[in-house]
This record gives C-alpha cells, sequence and structure tokens, in this order.
C-alpha cells in the first residue's frame, strides 16, 4: 500500500505525483528509445506505426476527449498534413521546417473549419466532420496538379542535416524520429492540462452553461481546441505519409477517421494514456488476430483462409464490450487494477461505481 | 449607486411574458432574496443577468456599466459569479480543478506560452490556487479537494458550486436556490456561509430562494415575484405579510 503525502502546491502542478512515478516514466522512455536493439525490423515497423497512431490519438483526443466534441473527420486532417509535408518537400524546404509547417497548416485549416462547425453539437458535428472526410477523398482528385490525384504521390525518405531517414533503410532512426514526435506532442499535451487552456476545454466538454459563467468564451475554446487537435493530426498525417511511403486520395478514407474514434473510446476518453492503450490495441489486433487464426486453423485442422472483414468485426466486438461494460476504456480499467494493487488488501469492488458514467457532451440548448 | 439596477426589463418567450416591466436595484454588501411561485420568473432574472437571455426591452447595468454590451462569457470579467438551481458542475474532473476553472477569469497566459508552461504560467498556477485554497478552507471542503465530482454527494456538490464561484473572487454572488435538495443542518450551514460571505468577504449577495427560514434569516430585503411581474419589495417580515404574496401563495380569501 502507496500513499502519497501532499506538502506542496508544486506536487499537484508538475506532471508527476512523486519520484517513483517518474522513475517508472522514464525507465519506460529507456526501453522505448532502445527499441531498435531489442527488436526485430519487423516488429520496429509495427511499433512506428502504433505511434503514428498514438500521434494521430492524441489529436482527436484534444478536441473528442477532452473539449467532447466528436469527430468523424480526422482523416481529412491526417491527408491535409500528409500531402502538405511532402508537397513543401518536393517544393525544395528542409524536412525540418517542412514538418512543423505542415501542422501548423492542418491546424489553421482545421480552425477555420471550425467556425461554421462550432454552432453544431453532439452528432450534428459528427455528421458535418464525416462530410468532411469524404469530401477530402474528391478534393484530392480534383486537384490533381497539386496531390498527384488518383496516381498519388511517394516519398523515399527526409533529410535531416544532410543525413537521409528513411522507412525501409534506416527503420531505427525512422522510428527515434516518430518517438521524438510522439515525445514532444505528449509534453505539450501534459502542459495543456496543467494549464488554463486545459481546463477551459474540460469545462466546456461538461457544461457550456457553467463554463460561460465563468467567463470561458465558448467559441474561441472550441477554435483553439481544434486548431490544436488538428495540428497534432497533421502531424501524425506527415509521419503516416513517410511511413507508407507511397498514398493517393484513397489511403485517408472515412474508416480511417471511424478507427480514430473507436481506438480512442476503447482506450479510454478523456486521458493521455487512453490515446496509447487505444493505438496499442488498434496497432497490434491485425497481428494478434493472423496469429490467433493459425492456432485455431491448427486446432481444427481447419485452413488459414483470409476471412473477409474479420479485423473490423473483432474491433466493432471489442467496441461494444467496452461501452457497455468499461466506458472509460482501458485506462479506466487500467486505474481500478492499479488502485486495487495500491490499496491492497483494502480495495472495494464498489469504489468506482458512482464514477461510471459517460462523458457527456453538449448540454447547452 | 446601486451596484446592480435592472430597470423595465421585459423577456418574452413567443406569446409568454416571461419578465413583465421588471425594475429592482441591489445595494452594495447587502444580501437580496428573489421570492415567487414556480414559474415567476425567478431563474429567469439571474439568467438574463448572466445574459444567456437577450432582454425583449430595458436595461441591466452593473457597477454602472451596462451588462447587456457583453457576451455572456464577459459576465465573469465584471466580478458577476452564479451557481444553478440543477447544478452545473464540471462532472468528470476534481473538486480542485472545478474551482481553478472559476479562476478563469484572472488567468492571463496565452496559449503558447501554457503549451510551454512557461515560469510565468507557474507562478500564475500557484497564485490560483493559493486563492482557491482560501475557498476550501472557507466551506470546510479539504475532504474532497481530490475526488471527482462524479462521485460526491448532493449536499457537497451544492457547497462546491458556491466554492467555484467564490474562486472567481466575485463583486457580486448569484445563488440560485443554495438551499434546494439540502438536509436542515446542510441548509444552516448555508446560511451561516451566506452571512459569513457578505460580512467577512464584502460580497453582495443575489439568491433565489424558496426556504423562508433561510431568506428571513440571512436577507436584507426580499423581492416577492409573480407571473414575471413584481409583487413587493420590502423586508423580509413586510413581504412575508404583504396581501399581495399571500394571495399569490394562497390564493384569495373568499
Amino acid at each position: 500500500m502507496r500513499i502519497v503525502f501532499k506538502t506542496d502546491y508544486m506536487q499537484d502542478i508538475r506532471p508527476w505525483k512523486d519520484g517513483y512515478q517518474l522513475s517508472l516514466y522514464l525507465i519506460l522512455l529507456a526501453v522505448v528509445i532502445a527499441a531498435p536493439w531489442w527488436l526485430n525490423d519487423f516488429y520496429l515497423g509495427e511499433l512506428t506505426n502504433v505511434l503514428i497512431w498514438a500521434i494521430a490519438g492524441l489529436g482527436l483526443m484534444v478536441l473528442t476527449g477532452h473539449t467532447g466534441q466528436a469527430s468523424l473527420g480526422h482523416a481529412a486532417f491526417l491527408a491535409i498534413g500528409c500531402y502538405a509535408n511532402v508537397i513543401l518537400i518536393e517544393a525544395g524546404i528542409p524536412f525540418l521546417i517542412a514538418f512543423p509547417l505542415a501542422g501548423i497548416l492542418t491546424g489553421v485549416i482545421g480552425a477555420t473549419i471550425a467556425v461554421p462547425a462550432l454552432r453544431l453539437h453532439g452528432i450534428y458535428l459528427a455528421i458535418f466532420t464525416l462530410a468532411l472526410s469524404i469530401l477530402m477523398d474528391d478534393i484530392i482528385v480534383l486537384a490533381d496538379p497539386i496531390t498527384g490525384g488518383v496516381g498519388g504521390k511517394y516519398i523515399g525518405g527526409v533529410e535531416i542535416f544532410g543525413h537521409m531517414i528513411e522507412r525501409w533503410g534506416t527503420p531505427g532512426q525512422f522510428f527515434w524520429l516518430v518517438l521524438t514526435v510522439t515525445v514532444i506532442v505528449t509534453l505539450g499535451y501534459i502542459n495543456l492540462l496543467r494549464a488554463p487552456l486545459g481546463r477551459s476545454f474540460i469545462a466546456v466538454r461538461d457544461s457550456e452553461v457553467s463554463a460561460q459563467a465563468m467567463g470561458v468564451d465558448i467559441a474561441r475554446t472550441k477554435t483553439i481546441s481544434f486548431g490544436l487537435s488538428c495540428t497534432v493530426t497533421g502531424w501524425a498525417g506527415a509521419l503516416m505519409g513517410l511511413y507508407a511511403g507511397a498514398f493517393n486520395n484513397e489511403t485517408f478514407s472515412v474508416v480511417i477517421s471511424i478507427q480514430l474514434l473507436m481506438m480512442i473510446v476503447i482506450g479510454g476518453l478523456g486521458s493521455i494514456h487512453g490515446a496509447f492503450f487505444g493505438a496499442i490495441v488498434i496497432g497490434f489486433l491485425p497481428q494478434f488476430l493472423s496469429i490467433a487464426k493459425e492456432y485455431v486453423g491448427a486446432l481444427f485442422g481447419g485452413d488459414t483462409v483470409a476471412i473477409p472483414g474479420l479485423e473490423f468485426g473483432v474491433f466493432g466486438m471489442i467496441l461494444i464490450a467496452f461501452i457497455l461494460f468499461e466506458p472509460m476504456g482501458i485506462y479506466g480499467r487500467w486505474l481500478k487494477i492499479r488502485t486495487w494493487i495500491e490499496l491492497f488488501p483494502f480495495y472495494r469492488k464498489d469504489m468506482f461505481k458512482r464514477q461510471k458514467s459517460y462523458l457527456k457532451t453538449e448540454r447547452l440548448r | 449607486m446601486s451596484l446592480l439596477e435592472l430597470e423595465n426589463v421585459t423577456l418574452k418567450f413567443g406569446g409568454l411574458t416571461a419578465v413583465d416591466r421588471l425594475s429592482f436595484s441591489v445595494e452594495e454588501g447587502e444580501v437580496f432574496a428573489i421570492v415567487g411561485p414556480n414559474g415567476a420568473g425567478k431563474s429567469t432574472v439571474f439568467n438574463l443577468i448572466s445574459r444567456f437571455y437577450d432582454p425583449f426591452e430595458g436595461t441591466i447595468r452593473f457597477d454602472g456599466q451596462d451588462l447587456l454590451a457583453v457576451k455572456p462569457s464577459g459576465v465573469a470579467a465584471y466580478g458577476v459569479a452564479r451557481t444553478f438551481q440543477n447544478i452545473e458542475l464540471f462532472e468528470h474532473a476534481t473538486v480542485l480543478q472545478n474551482l481553478l476553472v472559476g479562476r478563469h477569469r484572472h488567468h492571463k497566459s496565452n496559449v503558447i506560452s501554457e503549451l510551454f508552461f512557461t515560469p510565468s504560467v507557474k507562478r500564475q498556477e500557484l497564485e490560483n490556487r493559493e486563492k482557491v485554497e482560501e475557498v476550501i478552507d472557507f466551506l470546510d471542503l479539504q475532504a474532497y479537494r481530490d475526488k471527482m465530482i462524479a462521485g460526491l454527494p448532493y449536499g457537497v456538490r451544492k457547497v462546491v458550486e458556491v466554492a467555484r464561484a467564490l474562486a472567481t473572487d466575485p463583486k457580486l454572488l448569484l445563488l440560485d436556490e443554495p438551499a434546494s435538495g439540502l438536509s436542515v443542518e446542510e441548509t444552516t450551514d448555508m446560511r451561516w456561509w451566506i452571512d459569513d460571505i457578505r460580512r467577512q468577504m464584502g460580497i453582495t449577495v443575489l439568491m433565489v430562494e424558496h426556504d423562508m427560514g433561510l431568506v428571513s434569516g440571512v436577507s436584507d430585503r426580499v423581492l416577492a415575484m409573480a407571473d414575471g411581474a413584481k409583487l413587493a419589495l420590502g423586508t423580509p417580515a413586510e413581504v412575508q405579510s404583504h396581501p399581495a404574496v399571500i394571495e399569490a401563495y394562497l390564493g384569495k380569501a373568499s
């Protein structure tokens, strides 16, 4: 049983509770940094993929998990970030400038789109953003001269200080590049949550009327949330483009948008951990399924033919199970397990009972 | 000059006149209560002051400034804080976070400095925390500081809402039925708190309340409303014995 005594206001302001927690996260970071040495290239690539999804998840988490604005259109922002990055690099701008710029550009476009979207709530906003996701497909095709249309675009590697980083050629270094972006985004997110802005996001999510009464400008807060969310999503898109190497109008389809939203719901809405847990599920599920299929096939002597839609079916069932039994996602479950260990043997079964509720979004009107 | 002045305020929802040419003023340092039967328009008056509704006609002035010139989110900046009849807390946040949102109107940092959490943001956060701790001490919320609102009992939530309003450092506190749903002891606590808010903190209180014991216990002046219009205005005793008020509650003697 471990109890943290608070003797200083900084204990609530700094991101870690105590040295024990900080050291756990530092060890985790060290293990992940060392991944290229203890993982083979295939799994390193998978881990890179998980991190990219986690960045995209963090982007959507700002908007949906913390500001309560459901978006089914984030694949569109992934696409904008991806294309912007590649087009800027092709124009001769070095990667270290093109990459941040691609995200910021996506953020500005996102904030601009937010202005008409501000009037929409709940399911209407979801439909609006869904339309955006579908539109983006056509826009990419129509803007053929810039985007390469149906033929798509290719990018080999990127140059950082004259050093070539490539997904296939130097998987370790590409992994570190993605990891660096992940760490920067996560630190920014942590800072956001302990600052007034993050609190006003939560305020808008939980009760718009009282947020207003406390002096929070709803329209401004939502616009900033859209902007930040799309910036991060744009970066994730740019990395996805580098990871895939080739992409066209169909790469960032509506399916990706839905997958992204499902991912953060499974991971746990309203927590940074949730984006990572969700990304791990979405990243490793296909591998897990194909391995499981082989075992099952061997067990029953059946063949190992691919079953169409199996992945989405299983994913959907996991989602339903979580919404029914653990609305706060994997992170919510993890909190319970952790509390059980920390309080052992004093954990009571109904400790979290009253907190079993869904995140409420949009209350004004 | 009065702290809050409403003059000839009218609000109509379609054909229904919710507030009918209402005028009253709240003096600095007093506890002013609004009473009346259900549907009299008491909460609507609050929502007008909070700028959730635009009045059909009339003026609302606070501290000499025109309150109708600002957006709903601008009202807090003048020093007007409020609570809600049906508790409107931020459910998935801790008590501490809720109170810190109350400090929002004082924040000076911008988005970029907050993303990097610069030393100035840190200083501001420590200041906010100190102010919030004062409120926590005042309302005895120490035990609930790190608890999620979603797990708190009703009575505590009611107090947290008052605390959040106090954290904004207001000049005028609007309490919408502070004692509804509270037990007898909790109502008594609330009564002493309202008294202390006025005496120690020097905050003017405007409240809507049905509990006449609480109203006559703490308020200096009472406004009785029915059907959106003013019935009577005066000390609690005067209003309670006013024939029009008795008629509104009990009906005409035949």
